[in-house]
């Protein structure tokens, strides 16, 4: 069917912050769907709360909302834009679900809004579980057998039906409270009445237990013909039991032999020809390892995380030809953009194999459980290519930046059998190298196999790679060992030092025996047509087919990527990496792109001229640049992952574009940078670097407690705390060191006082500030997990003035050509310094974005030699704007037990929405809304904080009084309130008797909770259980007196009225 | 043991030998499939071939004997880059090294399986000689420039033919070198199946009055079959619904006056785009081809299938007749136009 020429202006809906399960790969889609309607000639209109975005750009859509994803704002973004057609399923499960509840009020309907691609009868068939059963009954394919009961022996019975083991999951009970698996009758009269008492509706789910069966995943993709096709096949290292993206995955599938494979394949295409999805759509299947008998776990009728694997696993632009059907094209009809000769309707197939590695957030969690499960607890993944398992296995894990290169951990060296037997039963983030360890001791395939259920093949893949370093560490390196090394995946340096060798002689053995790394090119078609896409991966043992040419009369420049989204580093770097590419190609250079991680629009392979999906670490970035020999590198854009690169690259030789290294460590050393500071008459807040516990004690008591302790380079506040005794030093830095740190330690004081932060453009002479923006939470808290507001609300205009000077004189003392960002503390006798990055940062496409400043560009230009006065954006500190811009964090506590929420140096946000209005309030109450903040204008406050901010809480108790709240507290806190005038309950602490403060928290009764945490990393126990039990209830909870007052603002915001939309585009 | 893969264009590629070690000379193939080394290897079509597979890890899920397309390995040689140690599937009964033993058949591991194939796919298909031997690179050329396949079907065929009793209609296959999964596909709709080896004289098959007859895939150029085009001609001249399958597919054109030629670049993968015109739609099939129909005359048959990609011949519907024949191997999704087959033939009352 040619296209449907009824569509002229598409609203695509985004996905909103990022947060653990629904991540870049949104944006990713999301992108990649604006992109290919505007080339289809579509006017798009676009609502994301997420500023950090790339799709939120001007540029990729034609109108941008920034707005909180509600049907509220939805319904006003359409009535004010009027777009023909709504595309709903980019936008992962917020977006789906938003089009499918403004669909169901039939508010589309009546403005003559249709939903494009797959149907909302469709999207719901495959939501509502007895219409998927249904369906899928239909079809014969089987689901996993389960039913509600409500007696023993209801349950009973069916658990009989279905056969042993089953799990009973309670109705209604948090983190599955009294359930369990049973594995015959007597289990099962031991949990199933327990698990009905538990429930509040006395219903428990009788499940068909399938753990320890393969986990398979089918990519598809259908067109309004009907025809179909699978994209790819994914399979979990991780049997069930553990999420799919909490698990090792590979693609393509590697244990299923031909009849299951096409079994699984066959039972996908009846299964979205069943639902009539039109579009792509994700199946999982759960297949019992030792017979054909398999059940279909879940299906995605939409763009999903395993989409975006699946893209870039295969080359194959899943988002663009999923808008293309959504537009009217058929399969058949639409180009494959990697070949330029097939059809999208050509299944792809590979000639490499693909593996996918979580990363988790417990190297910032440390307190986190680390169990996993069927909650995702990843914040991010990487993803490498290669042509053996080894190979991309050993690939992805260094690909981490967790400092392992090999599976051999020193922390399992000393476990004995006994203690790894054990060890090998947790289900958590370390099981591969438990694995690999139990092998170097002698451990079984077989043995293994019982333990983890993990296929053989695996682990006898897993046990090669062990075997080889015992190998390795024996006798001397010949060429033939040296190359399996290199195939198997091992770095230089690991080889050199398992044979005693250093690192370069070892490269220098490979040149001569040409052991060398050959690229080869992801294609779609495993070299059957051949291809146009300049998309990479490297391979030992190869030809090359990478040539590294020079683009006729053009410049190569290398741009290094930020990796795996993780706390403190996320979306935005990819932001600036994409916007730098694109600056410098619209400056005429040809392009370079290195980066790992699947999930983001910079490792599509139509951004760069050239994509190479490679780790970024020294070795693998060094291979590439001896083959392309590049004019110049930019690390300034990825984040912390690109600047560790930065010496590496000098090494090599390689030109560091921008600000040069050596001023980069001027920025990151301290004594230098206190040169500089002391140079410039810039004040600090006093500090040392130390090495040791002993050393990190004395700076502390020379300097004055309380003060600030963390390592150097380090990026989101990692392993920072706030310490106010001797004994808090030596808990931290026992932390601290538990990691390798190959860089001093800071102690700092901490000065209290307003953070205001900036960023700016140099080009060696001027600069250029967009915006300066200021905190809400006082300093302690750290500026990722800060409300951020531009422009400031309460810096006086002397203090702007310093700010301004001190950033110039900051500037030119780096000589910084590029991007710059400044952390300051306005205390009340002054402006400090609080950090400098010679680099990009968090705010960058936010303020790029709410000024209107294209920094990413003005910088890349200023790094390519032009100067800020010829770019026609001014210079010094731009007017601030007559509207207001709120950068709000949100967090993903609820997917992370055991993680304290409470606000510290220590950034914990996984992502920010952006709340934009005409004044102060009404965008700070946007910006809480998007958050997905419930606000509450009356009901329950409940009040318990430390003894220092019970002066401040009473006043804040007293305004929200006005409100209608009533207040309750515990004893001390209480009695404060009462003795100040305010009527206020006294709720129990948790020892003092039922029914106690988490009595009040679960009952339903609480609607709002501020607690300020105890000082110290000491765990106040009873505080912990207080703000853990809140964010299981999703009861708002604020650690910081300040978020509490900003959230009053927004109450009474609230009650004021409604608040209007801005299209950002027109600013 | 040291192996060498040279190609007729002079390259040599270095690995490990694998499977029996013995010298040989084929044509060389690539196959793009990601699964199904077993049927690849067993299918007679690849008579004499040796089979790069492109997917760089391969044996990982073992064999089991009785997923193997017929009795024995038909190609001749086996080139992957990584033949997997590791192997693992609840039916596995030996190894992929086993199989290739047990059939006498030779490999070489440790190539760069995706360089052969572009080679392939740039300078067409070229034949090769596998050794673990010294060799002189001219000689071996040389020798290459002249190695000529032999006739395949007389390789391949049956000895004699054999009956599967059904309660539906009578279908006699003609076996060029039939895969075992065409016959169960058969047998799955009860029908009255006999093989008869392609040396049967054609007019005794005909006397008996099938309901249908198949013609089955097959090794080979079409157009060197003269004898077999003959027959195929006889068939073409009686009423009986005839369902031509890849070989059987091309044999069928030759027998009707169309053309067949040799494809620049065969179709050798289990992801190929097949539209059905009748259905409005197209299906991914499995092919393994290298010739294909190039032209047939407009009032003899129509085009009811064709490739997306390079818009080849996939499917003919003979005018006037009661014969389709398809140039891919139908099952899976596709599996549908068997039942089109019987209903060929009159219709499923038995089935």
């Amino acid at each position: 069917m040619p296209k449907n020429t009824d569509v002229k202006k598409v609203l695509v809906i985004g996905s909103g912050p990022i947060i653990i399960g629904q991540a870049a790969e949104f944006d990713y889609a999301g992108t990649q769907a604006c992109r290919t309607l505007k080339e289809e000639g579509m006017e798009v209109v676009l609502i994301n709360s997420n500023p950090a975005t790339i799709m939120t750009d001007k540029d990729i859509a034609d109108k941008v909302y920034i707005e909180p994803l509600t049907i509220e704002t939805l319904k006003k973004v359409i009535i004010a834009e009027k777009p023909d057609s709504i595309l709903p399923t980019l936008g992962g499960q917020t977006g789906l679900n938003l089009a499918m509840e403004i669909a169901e009020t039939g508010f589309l309907e009546e403005h003559g809004v249709k939903l494009l691609g797959t149907s909302p009868e469709t999207i719901r068939m495959a939501e509502d579980r007895q219409g998927f059963k249904d369906a899928m009954e239909d079809i014969g394919q089987p689901c996993i057998a389960s039913k509600v009961v409500e007696t023993y022996a209801d349950g009973l019975a069916f658990a009989k039906e279905i056969g042993f083991p089953v799990i009973i999951r309670p109705a209604y009970t948090l983190g599955g409270t009294g359930g369990g698996i049973a594995e015959n009758e007597e289990e099962f009269s031991q949990i199933a009445p327990h698990g009905i008492r538990l429930s509040r509706v006395g219903q428990i789910l009788v499940e068909k237990c399938i753990a320890g069966w393969k986990e398979i995943e089918f990519e598809a993709m259908r067109d309004a013909s009907g025809s179909a096709i699978t994209i790819c096949s994914m399979e979990n290292l991780d049997p069930v039991g553990v999420h799919t993206g909490d698990s090792i995955v590979v693609a393509p599938a590697q244990t299923l032999a031909t009849k299951e494979f096409n079994m699984l394949r066959e039972a996908a295409l009846k299964i979205i020809n069943k639902l009539g999805v039109e579009g792509g759509c994700n199946i999982q299947f759960a297949l019992e390892p030792n017979s054909f008998e398999y059940a279909v776990i879940e299906v995605n009728p939409r763009l999903s995380r395993s989409s975006a694997l699946a893209s870039k696993a295969t080359g194959y632009p899943i988002a663009k030809v999923a808008t293309r059907i959504a537009m009217g094209y058929n399969l058949d009809e639409i180009k494959n953009a990697v070949t330029g000769k097939t059809f999208a309707g050509f299944e792809p197939t590979i000639d490499y194999i693909v593996a996918k590695f979580p990363k988790w957030p417990f190297d910032k969690f440390v307190t986190a459980e680390r169990k996993l499960g069927t909650q995702m607890k990843a914040t991010g993944e990487v993803m490498s290519i290669a042509t053996s398992f080894e190979g991309a296995l050993l690939k992805a894990v260094r690909s981490l930046e967790l400092n392992i290169f090999q599976l051999d951990l020193p922390q399992y060296r000393e476990f004995t059998k006994e203690m790894l037997y054990e060890e090998l039963k947790k289900i958590d983030d370390m099981r591969l190298f438990v694995i690999a360890q139990a092998f170097l001791k002698g451990i079984t395939v077989e043995e293994i196999h019982d333990i983890t259920k993990i296929d053989n093949w695996f682990l006898t893949k897993i046990k090669a790679i062990v075997d080889l370093g015992v190998e390795l560490k024996k006798g001397s390196l010949t060429p033939e060992k040296l190359e399996k090394a290199k195939i198997y995946g091992y770095t230089d340096k690991i080889i050199g030092e398992y044979v005693g060798m250093d690192e370069k002689a070892v490269k220098e053995m490979r040149k001569a025996n040409s052991i060398m790394p050959a690229y080869k090119m992801v294609d779609t078609c495993a070299a059957e047509f051949e291809a146009i896409t300049p998309y990479y991966y490297s391979c030992y043992g190869s030809e090359n087919e990478s040539k590294g040419e020079v683009q006729e009369g053009k410049k190569k420049i290398m741009v290094l990527g930020s990796g795996p989204i993780r706390i403190g580093q996320g979306i935005e770097f990819d932001y600036c990496s994409v916007h730098c590419v694109w600056a410098l190609k619209s400056l005429g250079y040809e392009t370079i792109i290195v980066n790992n991680n699947p999930e983001t629009v910079s490792t599509d392979f139509d951004i760069a001229d050239k994509l190479y999906f490679e780790p970024l670490t020294p070795e693998d970035v060094e291979n590439i640049v001896d083959l392309e020999q590049p004019y110049g590198a930019i690390v300034q854009f990825g984040g912390q992952t690109a600047i560790k690169l930065t010496k590496a690259l000098k090494d090599m030789g390689v030109r560091i574009l921008g600000t040069k290294a050596e001023d980069v460590d001027r920025a990151e050393d301290r004594e230098l940078f206190d040169e500089i500071l002391e140079a410039n008459n810039i004040p600090r807040p006093a500090g040392r670097t130390v090495f040791t516990c002993e050393e990190a004690i004395e700076a502390a008591n020379e300097i004055g407690y309380p003060v600030l302790v963390r390592p150097s380079y380090v990026l989101g506040g990692q392993g920072m705390e706030i310490a106010y005794n001797d004994r808090d030093i030596t808990v931290y830095m026992e932390i601290i060191n538990r990691s390798v740190q190959e860089h001093p330690i800071l102690v700092d004081k901490y000065v209290i006082g307003k953070e205001v932060e900036v960023d700016a453009v140099c080009d060696g002479e001027d600069i250029l500030i967009p915006g300066i923006m200021e905190h809400i939470e006082r300093t302690g808290v750290h500026s990722g997990d800060s409300i951020s507001v531009y422009p400031t609300q309460t810096i006086s205009q002397k203090d702007i003035d310093t700010i301004i000077d001190y950033t110039e004189k900051l500037a030119r003392a780096l000589n910084v050509v590029g991007l710059i960002n400044i952390q300051f503390i306005v205390a009340s006798d002054g402006v400090y310094i609080i950090e400098v990055n010679p680099r990009s940062s968090r705010t960058v496409p936010y303020i790029s974005k709410v000024t209107n400043v294209p920094i990413v560009k003005l910088a890349v230009r200023a790094m390519m030699g032009e100067k800020l006065k010829d770019m026609g954006y001014g210079i010094g500190l731009n007017p601030a704007a007559d509207y207001v811009a709120v950068k709000m964090p949100v967090f993903s506590f609820e997917k992370l037990h055991d993680v304290d929420i409470s606000l510290g140096p220590e950034m914990k946000s996984t992502g920010e929405v952006l709340g934009i209005a005409p004044t102060f309030h009404e965008a700070l109450y946007k910006s809480f809304v998007g958050s997905n903040m419930k606000i509450p204008t009356e009901g329950n406050l409940l009040i318990t904080v430390r003894d220092t901010d019970k002066e401040e809480v009473c006043a804040l108790a007293k305004e929200f009084e006005k409100h209608g709240f009533r207040i309750y507290a515990t004893g001390g806190t209480c009695k404060y309130l009462i003795d100040n005038g305010v009527n206020a309950k006294k709720v129990n602490k948790i020892a003092e008797g039922a029914p106690d403060i988490l009595d009040f928290i679960s009952g339903g009764g609480c609607d709002l909770v501020i607690n300020t945490p105890t000082r110290g990393r000491q765990h106040n126990r009873d505080g912990f259980k207080i703000r853990r039990t809140s964010v299981e209830r999703s009861i708002p909870c604020l650690t910081s007196l300040d978020t509490a007052k900003a959230l009053l603002a927004s109450i009474e915001q609230k009650s004021a009225g409604d608040v209007g939309i801005i299209d950002i585009s027109t600013l | 043991m040291k192996a060498y893969l040279i190609l007729e264009d002079g390259s040599v590629y270095e690995g490990e030998s694998i499977g029996a070690v013995r010298d040989c000379t084929c044509e060389i193939v690539a196959n793009t499939s990601v699964v199904g080394y077993v049927e690849t290897l067993s299918d007679p079509s690849y008579y004499g071939q040796g089979v790069v597979l492109t997917y760089p890890i391969v044996g990982s899920y073992g064999v089991n004997l009785s997923d193997m397309e017929s009795e024995r390995i038909w190609a001749k040689c086996l080139i992957v880059r990584e033949l997997s140690e590791a192997a693992s599937n609840f039916r596995m009964e030996i190894t992929l090294s086993d199989y290739l033993c047990r059939y006498g058949v030779t490999g070489i591991e440790g190539v760069d399986t995706r360089a052969i194939a572009s080679k392939l796919r740039d300078k067409g298909s070229m034949t090769g000689f596998v050794t673990t031997a010294h060799f002189e690179l001219d000689e071996v050329v040389a020798k290459l420039k002249e190695y000529k396949a032999k006739n395949g079907i007389k390789a391949v065929t049956s000895v004699s033919s054999r009956h599967i009793e059904g309660s539906g209609k009578k279908v006699a296959v003609i076996d060029y070198g039939v895969k075992k999964s065409i016959v169960e596909s058969l047998k799955a709709r009860n029908l009255d199946i006999t093989v008869y080896p392609a040396t049967t004289p054609i007019d005794e098959i005909l006397e008996k009055k099938y309901d249908g007859i198949v013609l089955s895939n097959g090794p080979g150029n079409p157009c060197e079959y003269e004898d077999v085009i003959a027959d195929v001609k006889k068939i073409y001249q009686s009423d009986i619904a005839v369902l031509g399958i890849e070989l059987g597919h091309e044999l069928m054109a030759l027998a009707a006056g169309g053309s067949v030629e040799k494809m620049e670049h065969g179709h050798r993968g289990g992801n190929y785009p097949v539209k059905f015109n009748d259905l409005g739609r197209f299906y991914i099939t499995s092919q393994n081809h290298g010739y294909v129909v190039t032209a047939i005359d407009e009032s003899v048959a129509e085009v009811s299938h064709y490739n997306i990609n390079d818009s080849t011949i996939e499917g003919l519907k003979y005018k006037g007749k009661n014969i389709l024949t398809v140039q891919f191997a139908p099952c899976h999704e596709t599996d549908f136009i068997y039942d089109n087959f019987v209903s060929m033939m009159g219709g499923c009352e038995n089935a």
